[in-house]
This record gives C-alpha cells, sequence and structure tokens, in this order.
C-alpha cells in the first residue's frame, strides 16, 4: 500500500476545546445549574454483604429540608426476567436495577440503598444519615479463588453457572466457564525443551479519573426526562436510563456535559435513575455529586484476578504450547471482562497448541467496569512474566524470542478470528531498533523489561452532521463525549476530505436528541468510528457542493472535481470559500450526513519498554526511563496519539507498582482517597518516551486503528520484567510495591532479615 | 459536613477568651487536617476559630541568643521561604517543603502538624531532634512542654482545655551542628510516612558530641528514642556507631502492620533510615566548617 499524502491527517493543529479548558470556561457537570434544582444524597452501604432487612425513612422524610426519599420500591414494577442491553452486554433488569439502588441485599460495601433530594446537599446528607436500615450481615468474599470454593457464601441465589456455554443450573458464583482450544495442548508440552509455568495474582485497582460521576436529572411534567451529567457514552445513559425506569427511550434526552476523565469507568449509569426518580418524586431538577469515597467504594473498578500461564519452546526459540487459567472477579454482578482477556492473552504469537479458561467470578466488590483494554493488562501482565522467563533460559533475547513467534496476517488466535492485516512484527521491530533498547543500562540494582500487548478495538455505530456556513467554514455535530482530544481528531478527517484546515470545522459535540445513535467513547474506537461517520459527511457535502458549482456553470455534476478544497470543470474553478458563500442561491443550506456501523475494526499491539532501579534496602523502584511503542494504522493528530501513549503507560506503571483495593477481612476498602489510592505522580515518572508505527488498517478510509487501549497492556509486564532483571527473582503478584519488593528481597538472599 | 459557626478573631486575648467560652471549639490555622476530618465526620464542631489573623501566632523570627521563634499558624511555605530559616535551620525547610504539595504547603502550618498529633506527621520527629520547645497559652496563663512529651497519643496532645499553642521555640544551632528528616514512601510526594527518621548531631573534632533521634509512623505517637541519640555521644563518625544507633532506633520501634506496611518492614526501614538521616546530618555538619 503506498502511502497517501495529506494535508491535515498528520499534523498538530491546536485541540478545539483548548481555550475552553485551559481557561476555566469549559462546563462539566458539577458546574450545572438550573433554576429551582434541588441536590441529592445516597446513603451507602457500610457492609460488603447483607441482607436488608428493613428501611425506614420516615425521619429523613420529615427532617427540615428535605424534598424526598426514594428507595428501590420507587422504581416501577416490572416483569422480573425482563433483560435489558445497558450497552455491555445483556443484564438482567434486576441486577441492572439493584445495582442503582440495593434490591433485597447489599453486595459491597458503598453499595446504594436510598437517596434523599433536599435544599443543598449537606442537609440532604445529614438527612441520609436518619434514614433506618437493618441490615442481616452475610459472611463476605473476596477473591475469584476463595468465591469459587464449594462452600463459599453465595452472592445470587438466581446466578446458575454457565459452563462451555451450556447453562448448568448450578448456583454458583461463577458466573461462566469458558474455554477456547486450538490444536493439542499435550502434544505441544511434550514436544518442547523448556517448559514454565506461573501463578500471578493481580489487586483490584480504579480507573482514578479525576471527575468524580455526576448527574442532574429533570423529570418533566410531559413526561420526558432530560438528564445533563458526565459520561463516555450519551446514548448508553439514555438507553439505560429508560430501561431501568422502564420507558420507550423516546423519553429520555441525555446531554453530555465536558468530561474529566472515564477510561471506561464513565460507561455504566449510577446516578441518573436515581436523579431521575428524584425529580419525579419533587418535580424539580435534581443534581446528585459523586464524593470520592463512593468513586471508589461503588464505582467500576477493573478486575482483581488470579492467573496460571504455562508456556513451552523449543531449544531454538518456537513456542509448542501455551495454557492460561484466567479467573477474574466481577465485582457484585457478572461481567469480569475475563472474555477480552482470553481473547488477547496469546494474541501476540502464532501459536498451534492453545487451551485458554476463563472463569467469571462475582465477589463482594464493587460491579467492575471497562478500564482502558479490560482484562488484556492482567493476562499480559502474566503471559509477558513467562514469556520473559522462556527468553532467560533459553538464553534468547527476549525481543528476540517474540519476534519469532510474532503474529502476523493469517494467524489465527485460539478464540477464533483470523488477524487480517496487523503490526505486531513492526511494533517489536521498531522496539528493537529503539535507541532505548540499543543502549546499554548501567549501574547496580539496575534492570531493563519489555512486553508486547494487544487490544481488539471496538467499531459500533457512528453519526456526524455537517453544515457548511457561508462563510466558507463548517459546523460539525457529533455524539462523541470528547475525553481525549477527538474533536479535532474526527474534524481532520472531514478537513481533509474537504480541502479545508482543521480550524475551519468546528466540532459540537450535542444531545442524544440532536445527532444520530452515536455507540460509546470507548474500545479504541472514536477517532476511527465517529472519524468515518465525518469522513462520509465530508463526503457527502463535496457532493453537494459539486452540483452547485455545476449548477453555476451549467456543466453535468459528474465533470466536476474536487482537490484540496478547489472544483474544476473544463477550466473553471472556484475554492470551497467562494462557492460556500454562494450556496443559499444555488439552492440553501447543504448538510452532509454520515451514519456507519463499520466492520473493518484493526487492532493495535503496543510494547513498552523499562529500565529501573530498585532500592535494595528499601525496595523502593524507580522508573528511570520509559518507551511506549504502537501502532496507530495512522496518527490522525500524533501529539493526541503520543498522550494516549503516555497516559496508558502512566496508568500502567501505577497498577504495577502501586495502585490497589487494599481490603479489610470484611470488605471495607481502607484507601479510598487519592492520598492512600497511590497513583503515579509527576514527581514519580520520567518523561516517557513515544515511538508511533503505523501499518494502516485496510478497514478504515485514512488507515485508522484507534489507540486509546493498547498501550496500558504491557507496562506492567514491561516493569515486572524490569524488576525480575534487577533483583534477580520474580513478582508474581501486584502491586509490586517496596514492602513486596522487600520480601522478594528478602526471601531470595540466604542472608538473615537486617 | 454539618454546618458551624465560623471566627476570625485578631488579638491573642481575644482567641483564648473564645476558646475558654467554646470548649467545642476547634482551631483553624491551615485546616489541611481539620477541614478533613470534618468533612469525613471524624470530628464535629458547632464553631471553627481561624488563628490566621492573630499576630503573635504568625510571627517568624530569629536571633542568635533565643533561636528561631516560629509562630504556631505560620504556613509551611512562608517558613521554608524565610530566610533565618534556611540559614539556620535548613532541615526545617526540607521537611516544610515535603508536607504535602504547593496547595498544601501554602496553607498548612507546621504547628497544626504538631496540635494534630498524627503519628505520621512529618515535622515532629525533626523538632524532637531540634529539641523544639512549645510556647502554650490559656486565657489563665502560659507555659513550656518540651516537644517529646506534646503527642500523647494518636490525636491526642499534652494541651489542656482552652489551651492553645502559641508558638514554636528552636535553639539556634551550635557549631558543628547538623540535621536532617527522612521519610519513606512509595510516591515521592503527596504521601503519608510508612517511617520517617528525624536526627540532629553536633560534631566536634570528628566525634559525636551531642545526637537526639526521633522516629515516625512506628509507635502510637512521634517517638524520641534516646538511647538511640546518646548511644553516639563521644563515638567517632564512622559506619559502625551510625549502624549501632540505627539498630537502637529500629529496636524502640513498636509499629502495626497497615496498609502502608507490616511490623518487620517498618522496623527494617527505621533502620535504614536513621542511617540515612545521620549521614546526611553528618554531611551538613562537616559541609558546614
Ligand atoms: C493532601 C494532603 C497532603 C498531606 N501531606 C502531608 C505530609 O506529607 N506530611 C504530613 O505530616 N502531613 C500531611 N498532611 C496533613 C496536614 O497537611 C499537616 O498535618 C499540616 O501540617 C497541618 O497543618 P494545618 O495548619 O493545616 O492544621 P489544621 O488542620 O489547621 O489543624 C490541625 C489540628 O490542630 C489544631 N490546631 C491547629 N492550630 C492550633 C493551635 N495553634 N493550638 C491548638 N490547636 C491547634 C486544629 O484544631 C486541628 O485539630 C497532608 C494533608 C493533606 C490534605
Amino acid at each position: 500500500m503506498s502511502t497517501p499524502s495529506y494535508s491535515v491527517i498528520g499534523t498538530r493543529p491546536i485541540r478545539h476545546d483548548g481555550a475552553d479548558k485551559v481557561t476555566g470556561r469549559a462546563i462539566y457537570g458539577a458546574d450545572f445549574q438550573m433554576a429551582g434544582m434541588l441536590h441529592g444524597f445516597i446513603l451507602r452501604s457500610p457492609h460488603a454483604h447483607a441482607r436488608i432487612k428493613r428501611i425506614d425513612t420516615s425521619k429523613a422524610e420529615v427532617f427540615p429540608g428535605v424534598n424526598a426519599v426514594v428507595t428501590t420500591k420507587d422504581f416501577p414494577a416490572v416483569d422480573d426476567s425482563k433483560i435489558v442491553d445497558l450497552g455491555e452486554g445483556n443484564t438482567p433488569l434486576r441486577w441492572a436495577r439493584s445495582n442503582v439502588l440495593a434490591d433485597g441485599k447489599v453486595l459491597y460495601r458503598g453499595h446504594a440503598v436510598a437517596a434523599v433530594a433536599a435544599v443543598n446537599a449537606h442537609v440532604a446528607e445529614e438527612a441520609a444519615g436518619l434514614i433506618e436500615v437493618e441490615y442481616e450481615v452475610l459472611p463476605c468474599v473476596l477473591t475469584a479463588p476463595e468465591a469459587m470454593k464449594p462452600d463459599a457464601p453465595i452472592l445470587h441465589q438466581d446466578l446458575k453457572m454457565k459452563e462451555l456455554g451450556e447453562t448448568t443450573g448450578k448456583v454458583s458464583n461463577v458466573a461462566e466457564h469458558f474455554r477456547h482450544v486450538m490444536g493439542d495442548i499435550e502434544a505441544g508440552f511434550a514436544a518442547a525443551d523448556v517448559v514454565v509455568e506461573r501463578e500471578f495474582n493481580t489487586a483490584t485497582v480504579h480507573q482514578g479519573y479525576i471527575e468524580p460521576h455526576n448527574a442532574t436529572a429533570l423529570w418533566n411534567n410531559d413526561g420526558r426526562i432530560s438528564i445533563w451529567c458526565s459520561t463516555q457514552g450519551s446514548f448508553v445513559v439514555r438507553d439505560a436510563t429508560a430501561a431501568i425506569l422502564d420507558i420507550p427511550v423516546s423519553q429520555v434526552k441525555v446531554t453530555p456535559m465536558e468530561i474529566g476523565g472515564g477510561f471506561g469507568g464513565k460507561i455504566p449509569v449510577y446516578m441518573e435513575p436515581v436523579a431521575a426518580l428524584l425529580s419525579k418524586k419533587t418535580g424539580r431538577p435534581v443534581k446528585i455529586l459523586m464524593p470520592r469515597q463512593a468513586v471508589f467504594e461503588a464505582t467500576g473498578p477493573t478486575p482483581g484476578s488470579y492467573m496460571k500461564v504455562k508456556v513451552g519452546a523449543k531449544k531454538d526459540g518456537t513456542i509448542t504450547a501455551a495454557q492460561a487459567y484466567l479467573a477474574f472477579e466481577a465485582g457484585a454482578y457478572p461481567g469480569a471482562m475475563v472474555g477480552p482477556a482470553g481473547m488477547t492473552v496469546f494474541a501476540a504469537y502464532d501459536l498451534a497448541n492453545v487451551t485458554i479458561d476463563g472463569y467469571d467470578v462475582v465477589v463482594n466488590k464493587p460491579s467492575t467496569a471497562a478500564y482502558r483494554a479490560p482484562g488484556a493488562p492482567n493476562a499480559a501482565f502474566a503471559a509477558e512474566s513467562v514469556i520473559d522467563e522462556l527468553a532467560l533460559k533459553l538464553g534468547m533475547d527476549p525481543l528476540d524470542l517474540r519476534l519469532k513467534n510474532a503474529a502476523k496476517e493469517g494467524t489465527r488466535r485460539a478464540d477464533g478470528p483470523k488477524f487480517r492485516r496487523i503490526g505486531c512484527v513492526e511494533v517489536l521491530e521498531a522496539m528493537k531498533n529503539s535507541e532505548h533498547y540499543k543502549s546499554p543500562l548501567e549501574g547496580s540494582n539496575r534492570g531493563r523489561g519489555v512486553a508486547i500487548g494487544f487490544w481488539f478495538n471496538v467499531g459500533l455505530p457512528s453519526s456526524c452532521t455537517l453544515n457548511v456556513t457561508a462563510d466558507g467554514t463548517v459546523n460539525l455535530i457529533e455524539g462523541s463525549t470528547d475525553i481525549g482530544g477527538t474533536r479535532t481528531s474526527i474534524a481532520m478527517q472531514a478537513a481533509e476530505v474537504l480541502g479545508l484546515k482543521s480550524e475551519d470545522i468546528h466540532p459540537t459535540v450535542v444531545d442524544t436528541d440532536s445527532i444520530g445513535f452515536t455507540g460509546v467513547t470507548g474500545g479504541s474506537r472514536t477517532t476511527f468510528a465517529t472519524g468515518w461517520a465525518a469522513y462520509e459527511a465530508a463526503q457527502d457535502v463535496v457532493r453537494q457542493m459539486k452540483e452547485r458549482a455545476a449548477k453555476i456553470w451549467d456543466v453535468p455534476s459528474e465533470t466536476v472535481e474536487q482537490a484540496g478544497g478547489v472544483y474544476r470543470s473544463n477550466g473553471h474553478s472556484i475554492g470551497f470559500k467562494e462557492l460556500a458563500a454562494r450556496i443559499g442561491e444555488t439552492g440553501g443550506p447543504i448538510v452532509g450526513r454520515g451514519a456507519v456501523n463499520p466492520r473493518g475494526v484493526g487492532g493495535s499491539f503496543a510494547g513498552a519498554i523499562v529500565d529501573v532501579a530498585v532500592d535494595p534496602e528499601t525496595g523502593k523502584t524507580t522508573i528511570l526511563r520509559f518507551t511506549s511503542i504502537q501502532d496507530a494504522g495512522k496518527a490522525i493528530h500524533p501529539a493526541y496519539v503520543e498522550g494516549q501513549m503516555q497516559g496508558g503507560s502512566v496508568q500502567g506503571i501505577g497498577w504495577a507498582l502501586n495502585e490497589e483495593y487494599f481490603m479489610s477481612g470484611d470488605g471495607r476498602m481502607m484507601n479510598s482517597s487519592f492520598l492512600d489510592y497511590r497513583m503515579p505522580t509527576a514527581l514519580d515518572l520520567p518523561m516517557i518516551e513515544t515511538i508511533i508505527v503505523e501499518v494502516p488498517n485496510p478497514g478504515h478510509p485514512f488507515g485508522v486503528r484507534g489507540v486509546g487501549e493498547a498501550n496500558i497492556v504491557p507496562p506492567q509486564a514491561a516493569v515486572a520484567n524490569a524488576i525480575a532483571h534487577a533483583i534477580g527473582t520474580r513478582l508474581t503478584r501486584l502491586p509490586m510495591n517496596p514492602p513486596a519488593v522487600m520480601e522478594a528481597i528478602w526471601q531470595k538472599s540466604t542472608s538473615p532479615r537486617s | 459536613m454539618k454546618w458551624f459557626d465560623y471566627q476570625a478573631p485578631t488579638t491573642l486575648a481575644n482567641t483564648l477568651a473564645l476558646f475558654d467560652s467554646h470548649p467545642g471549639a476547634y482551631l483553624l490555622a491551615g485546616g489541611t487536617d481539620l477541614l478533613v476530618q470534618l468533612r469525613a465526620g471524624r470530628k464535629q464542631t458547632d464553631l471553627v476559630l481561624d488563628i490566621k489573623h492573630v499576630a503573635e501566632l504568625n510571627e517568624i523570627s530569629f536571633d542568635v541568643a533565643d533561636g528561631l521563634t516560629l509562630g504556631a499558624a505560620v504556613s509551611c511555605a512562608q517558613t521554608y521561604e524565610n530566610a533565618a530559616v534556611k540559614t539556620h535551620h535548613p532541615s526545617l525547610a526540607e521537611v516544610a517543603s515535603i508536607i504535602g504539595g504547593i496547595q498544601i504547603q501554602g496553607r498548612a502550618s507546621i504547628g497544626g502538624n504538631l496540635c494534630n498529633a498524627a503519628p505520621s506527621a512529618d515535622a515532629i520527629p525533626l523538632l524532637i531532634a531540634l529539641s523544639a520547645k512549645c510556647r502554650v497559652a490559656s486565657s489563665k496563663g502560659e507555659r513550656q512542654i518540651a516537644v517529646e512529651d506534646f503527642c500523647i497519643a494518636p490525636g491526642k496532645n499534652a494541651m489542656l482545655p482552652g489551651e492553645i499553642l502559641v508558638s514554636l521555640h528552636l535553639p539556634a544551632p551550635k557549631k558543628g551542628s547538623g540535621a536532617s528528616y527522612l521519610r519513606f514512601t512509595p510516591r515521592n510526594e503527596m504521601d503519608i510516612a510508612v517511617a520517617g527518621v528525624g536526627a540532629s548531631i553536633v560534631l566536634e573534632g570528628g566525634v559525636f558530641k551531642h545526637a537526639r533521634i526521633a522516629l515516625a509512623s512506628v509507635a502510637p505517637r512521634p517517638l524520641f528514642v534516646p538511647v538511640a541519640g546518646d548511644s553516639l555521644i563521644g563515638k567517632p563518625v564512622n559506619v559502625e556507631s551510625i549502624e549501632a544507633a540505627a539498630e537502637l532506633a529500629k529496636g524502640a520501634a513498636t509499629p502495626i502492620t497497615d496498609m502502608r506496611g507490616t511490623v518487620e518492614y517498618r522496623r527494617h526501614l527505621c533502620a535504614v533510615l536513621t542511617k540515612r538521616a545521620l549521614e546526611a546530618a553528618v554531611k551538613q555538619a562537616q559541609e558546614a566548617k
């Protein structure tokens, strides 16, 4: 494929939302105000697992300043077996609802039980404290291996285990066990000269977005609900709220406010239906802001996991067999993202003999949500640690071992799909040729680690409308919440087609009534899919502009050609701006429409190279140098691609070294604040270096793959490998915090502890 | 957070009178501990008295005879930007610059750090090492408390109802002195000490003439360890004497296991940090010559 030359794509224009954000004018959900607005507060469970025997709201209801109190009883009655799709697959309505307001049982500490609307948030909070809830406390279970034991406390009496696709009727905390098989695993291991098998554990970690959840709802007299909130998907909020409240989607309008981070965690609804119920009862708009502690305790972290990985290879490095056992914590309701872990665990390798077992296990922790390539970082930590050890045993360069077995076009994954054109080899080669990898690493207690990871990315529907204005600029209307600069990366694709500058396009993210259906900003899909919708809409504009030019020149429209924003036919020529000024006289408004449901999703590979220094006296790891390498397909706006790579790397480093839900035995998160939940700060990190690889995705007009996620997959393993080389022993549990590293050093040394 | 009244008296006498007549009131210096605790419901009050407008509590001065006077409400930023502090007590400037981040340092005071009496408070071990004295006043009179006697239990100090901390007094450093506070945190900022060690020494002719060592986060209160400091007196400056003191510091620690670390790990850190803090103090003393 020859490289097309672009005039806008691949450049670094300033972002359209930049001025608003740096001057503090961007309006976030917490900024939202309305006349007559009330403030809500949600009462949450102090127990990790308990039966609710009685809720008495009478004292709160009569507390001065209180307008309404709601519990799960305020949801309209519906058929118990109803199944709804909340954007991440099918869920029984009763589970979707009971995560929003507990019904009968609380399943994790922080589980919402009741809500109060009052004149202000302080009164609402004080009144919530007057709600009497009688609990029968039940034993809790906090990890997948514990929850899988036959005598484990059961979370859901109505959860029947699915075993290899069949419903078993067995009540269990295991929602599902799946298996992917390819080739003959026994024969594969028998053919191996070297086999490495290890067990791994990873802690529950949170996305850690800075902006807490928020929602304002107005249930109007005409029966329509308006919602303003911070979300990655306004249409998901619309559909989920409608499903939970059992009303048609047409009755809900969602306006996405500016968003302060999500990383997958702002896909589920938590407070929107509750604010709506409170608004219905009071007839006034109700706003609820979630405290940070509740963000940790009650919104989707990513699963903790227990994994076993076994890989065998011949002396020359050919991998003969690979096996994985993946047990992931779903939190309170099924859906542990273990499926994606199974799809990605060995995706970087071209393998003949594979077995992958996955278990989706409910535990008494908050219901997990997506977090950047959900499931894949856990799996890669296990698989890439084993590959690293294998390289050591074989005496091979770890990148050479990976290159020898690298997946390429035509490679079949154990879960079924055959790769189209992918950039796994190109990413590994870029790692090998990097200045970082070639540079020597000197000094004691230092180590270098590498790893590679994959994320498949998703498509999903997107819509885009373009309105040509008389001054020759274009207003772009879209429904994708902008988390990472997508207003600009989408506008640039329209600009490229129209032959305009990025600055000539004015993108606006609008409410669900004002644009066609658009899926979530997630799955690395927005620049890919909404960008494609913008591409289609721009083609539509070009077609109409050609007709207008044809009309002016009185030529058939098929004879008009456009290049670089100039329309030509038969010696005539006219620029976009000039033509735009004449749309009124040539037939009126020009509106370009794009609506897509793309199939040609291209997965992305990412690699990480990291140098660490470990303090042998304290066990503290310092990241000396870190390089992220990723196949972007085509980097529409390279600076934003680099930003994604750096962000994913930093989150991966935090996950590797310090982040964790530190749980007490009775299911209380002990570190539910940003002080104690230790995400890295700028002082803990070097500048993250980036190398963008571009292997165009044949399934997208500009070759885009999507870059939001794959970059968080390899850092954990790369850091683990670096630490292993620095201290001469391997940690198999995340986080690898200073006490854990110190313990590993002590375990290794025969000398008594100092 | 529940409602409370707020008053900002401008004289010490007024502050003491208000505090005397409102036994449930809390003083607010920077508020970086107090407001967090009020919001979390760990403390409740009907009245908050802001002391940032009282002159005596915001004084910062130095003279050779009396040493450093640090008003109880002086912020960390004012402390580390002060020329006298930088010259005579660089270790105090250093500790003021590691408490929280820039925003916190603009509000938080060393006095508040002490009054809050957290076992993990970063300033307290250094204040103990530097032999600081606390000037405490109530509407009935004044008294002095040695800083090592000030904290009595987690969150509890030795002041009686109606008493407030007016200022801290640090003797002027002698020739050949050096001091250092080192804490261990997994993150490089915005973190609570897993263990911390404050050390101050005076050297004379290559020998320790004076030494005080105190620990953070390894006991129910900031822990003064006289045996560790005393063990150095008369000893030459070398690895053996420093390591012996470090072992004594470690032996005095009685930490707990929690999310920040285990008993074993924290005791181990006491030895590592004591050694490093003493080395840093020695270096400072030798360079000052
Ligand atoms: C984000 C963050 C990071 C932090 N990082 C650190 C850190 O790294 N190291 C550390 O040690 N601490 C840290 N802290 C805790 C806190 O900032 C410090 O303890 C600070 O020194 C407290 O000072 P303040 O002036 O804000 O105290 P305040 O909150 O105003 O007061 C603390 C307590 O002392 C009482 N009090 C205050 N002044 C007087 C007085 N003159 N007389 C009698 N009682 C008084 C108050 O009533 C209150 O109970 C952090 C806090 C936050 C929020």
